[in-house]
């Protein structure tokens, strides 16, 4: 799986972040796209079909998001980067699958454009309500990589991050969007192929009868080989041992997940990827992810123009989540402030990362408008005036 | 004198070539028909003159399920229905490789039931092979879509209430090219059409009756997996091209076997090219 530049479309375009992810798939190699249709995540799938016989990319639309995932699983195993995009009803549906991935350590990017749940929920409003489902959906144990863009050319450049992430890790990665992102519309800049950075397949090079599909490098990842090529292997969603065999006992279940969650947890520091801003003399940072970011760097000017001494960590990276650096953080500040669109979800990782040095406020965030300030700025307010560390989260009105 | 050397002969399985021998023994109960139709399968697939390397092999969830484990193609062992929509992804991305499906009537029929019926709508190319022993086993004996009605299993235990599903009908409606139907003791016949299946462009479906010895026929009295080949030999016709509406299958009645639908229409990978 080399590179493929017949994908990239360079230049300046003032795209959606809907249309500006079907475009870092493109770019990032991805040759198939997976899919059912289901708004507000629809213009990806549009803009990968438009493009679809021009780059040689093919897509099937399936009968539902359970098979839309289980063909992209599939499909990896013949060698070809592979996507599936959906939105929360259809994210439900692909947890089963999302186990299956991380089991089987196949390569591949889900995309998620969140809208409002419960249920059928609002499915045309954003929403950040499905990023503990990204994290612990699917039965089980296991680590996932997620990444949360905040604007068009984030939506491109964390796909394309998506994939590198999922080959090198082999683990399934998300895109987690929301409908703000994925519909709003500004500049996007492709640069030329050989500045893209394009993380390969991990592929066994060795004799053929001496494959073993679990076996792992010394960083636990093991080798891939596609379908096709005579090593005649097997792969199963049970617990496994390192040919891919079935082993029905404790001692095998442990030798199979620890690599699962330890190939993620020992290279945290190096899959992480965070945004920040004056945090080196800040009294409050906020912490925000995706859409809410937007708001949150913009708060964060106006009440330094006021006088308080705000910073912003941005997460690109959601999971695994930065705690390493939080806890570093929350010794420094009065407080951090967390506002997500929804009733407090990533808030619970900063508490709990917090380790008590510094008060969490949570903020509500976006039924003002998601570009609104107001709320978070009365809560970084509160959050300077607190002198005294609380217990929990302290939730703003 | 001359001595008579003997050369110690090296045992080999006649069917090393296609089965997993370091997965030997395999997991299935005695009197088991599984056994039979991968016996059929690994027999066609040395003889379908195809290239060995270029197969997939995708299972399901259930005793059926564990076939892809013991056939020595490239393999895949999924979730619970979902091996028709896994395989489709792998006959998409890469038109080149024939993919088969081996799994079981739950799997296949109740859980993956949507996915047949849009692979085959669809005509994926790929040959879909189903053991339907009308019981959920490998969770103890449940009723299937496929337990003929007034059977008793373990979630049915006044009788079954439910009418059975008749898979090659709606194989057939659902618009696959080639439908068959085959019980464990007609293995020559069924043999031949994993041959005819395995060279057919197209969406093919091959059923295949097999006795559940623990769970189907204990629970039901009919003896052991030898009494049901017995039910087999006596109560079984052949009538190919039957109307796929005439293959319902009743408690103890008589199973109509054959190749019912053997026809053209292009697959998904041609109309998409």
């Amino acid at each position: 799986m080399k590179k493929d530049p017949k994908g990239v479309l360079i230049g300046s375009h003032y795209l959606s972040g809907n249309q500006a992810c079907a475009e870092g798939a493109l770019s990032a190699g991805c040759r198939l796209l997976s899919f059912y249709p289901i708004m507000p995540a629809l213009e990806v799938s549009e803009r990968f079909l438009s493009r679809a016989k021009q780059v040689g990319a093919t897509f099937i639309q399936m009968e539902d998001e359970i098979s839309a995932l289980a063909a992209v699983l599939g499909a990896s195993w013949t060698g070809k980067k592979s996507m599936t995009v959906t939105s929360g009803p259809g994210l439900s549906l692909m947890m089963e699958h999302l186990g299956l991935g991380v089991m089987l350590e196949t390569p591949c990017v889900i995309v998620d454009i969140q809208s409002v749940g419960p249920g059928l929920g609002l499915p045309n409003r954003p929403s950040q309500g499905d990023m503990m489902q990204a994290r612990w959906g699917s039965h089980g144990d296991y680590e996932i990589i997620a990444l949360a863009p905040s604007s068009p050319q984030e939506m491109f450049n964390f796909t394309i991050k998506a994939f590198n992430l999922s080959e090198r890790y082999r683990v399934p990665v998300a895109v987690m969007s929301d409908e703000y992102v994925a519909h709003l519309k500004e500049e996007v800049v492709i640069p030329p192929a050989n500045e893209i950075e394009i993380e390969p397949r991990r592929y066994y090079e060795g004799p053929k009868d001496r494959y073993l599909p679990f076996k792992r490098d010394e960083d636990l990842v093991p080798r891939m080989v596609d379908i096709g090529e005579g090593y005649k292997f097997h792969v199963t969603g049970l617990t496994h041992d390192d040919r891919g065999y079935p082993i029905m006992n404790e001692e095998c279940q442990e030798y199979n997940v620890h690599p699962l969650v330890r190939k993620i947890r020992n290279y945290v520091e190096n899959i992480v990827e965070v945004q920040e801003t004056h945090v080196e003399d800040a009294e409050v940072i906020i912490i925000s992810y995706g859409a809410t970011s937007r708001a949150a760097l913009k708060a964060m000017e106006q009440a330094r123009s006021s006088g308080i001494k705000v910073g912003s960590l941005k997460l690109a990276t959601v999971w695994p989540f930065p705690e390493k650096r939080v806890a570093e953080l929350a010794k420094k500040v009065k407080a951090f402030a967390v506002p997500e669109m929804n009733f407090g979800q990533i808030v619970l990782e900063v508490e709990r990362c917090s380790h008590g040095n510094a008060n969490v406020f949570f903020v509500h965030h976006g039924e003002k408008g998601v570009e609104n300030t107001d709320n978070i700025l009365s809560a970084v307010k509160q959050a300077a005036q607190q002198n005294t560390v609380k217990d929990g989260i302290i939730e703003c009105e | 004198m001359e001595t008579l050397k003997t050369k110690k002969m090296k045992e080999v399985h006649p069917m090393e070539n296609v089965l997993r021998m370091d997965r030997i023994p395999h997991i299935w109960c005695p009197g088991c028909g599984i056994g039979l139709a991968v016996t059929a399968f690994a027999a066609a697939l040395e003889k379908a003159k195809i290239d060995l390397n270029k197969v997939a092999i995708v299972s399901g969830i259930g005793c059926t399920g564990r076939v892809a484990g013991y056939v020595k193609l490239d393999s895949f062992h999924t979730t619970h229905g979902r091996a028709i929509a896994f395989a489709t992804g792998i006959k998409v991305a890469n038109p080149d490789i024939k993919v088969v499906v081996f799994s079981g009537d739950g799997d296949l029929i109740s859980i993956g039931g949507n996915h047949f019926i849009h692979a085959a709508r669809r005509n994926i190319d790929m040959l879909v092979i189903c053991v339907n022993n009308f019981i959920y086993a490998m969770t103890g004996g449940q009723v299937a879509p496929t337990t003929p009605l007034a059977v008793y299993a373990t979630t049915c235990p006044f009788g079954s209430v439910e009418p059975p599903i008749n898979i090659p009908y709606l194989a057939d409606s659902s618009g696959a090219v080639y439908v068959a139907r085959w019980t464990t003791l007609h293995i020559r016949r069924l043999t031949n059409s994993f041959i005819e299946a395995l060279n057919k462009k197209g969406f093919s479906v091959v059923e295949v009756i097999s006795p559940c010895p623990q769970y189907y026929s204990r629970v039901n009295r009919l003896g052991d997996g030898l009494d049901m080949m017995k039910f087999y030999h006596d109560n079984t016709e052949i009538r190919h091209g039957e109307d796929t509406k005439n293959l319902d299958i009743g408690f103890q009645s008589k199973i109509i076997m054959g190749k019912f639908i053997d026809r053209e229409r292009p697959s998904y990978t041609e109309r998409f090219d």
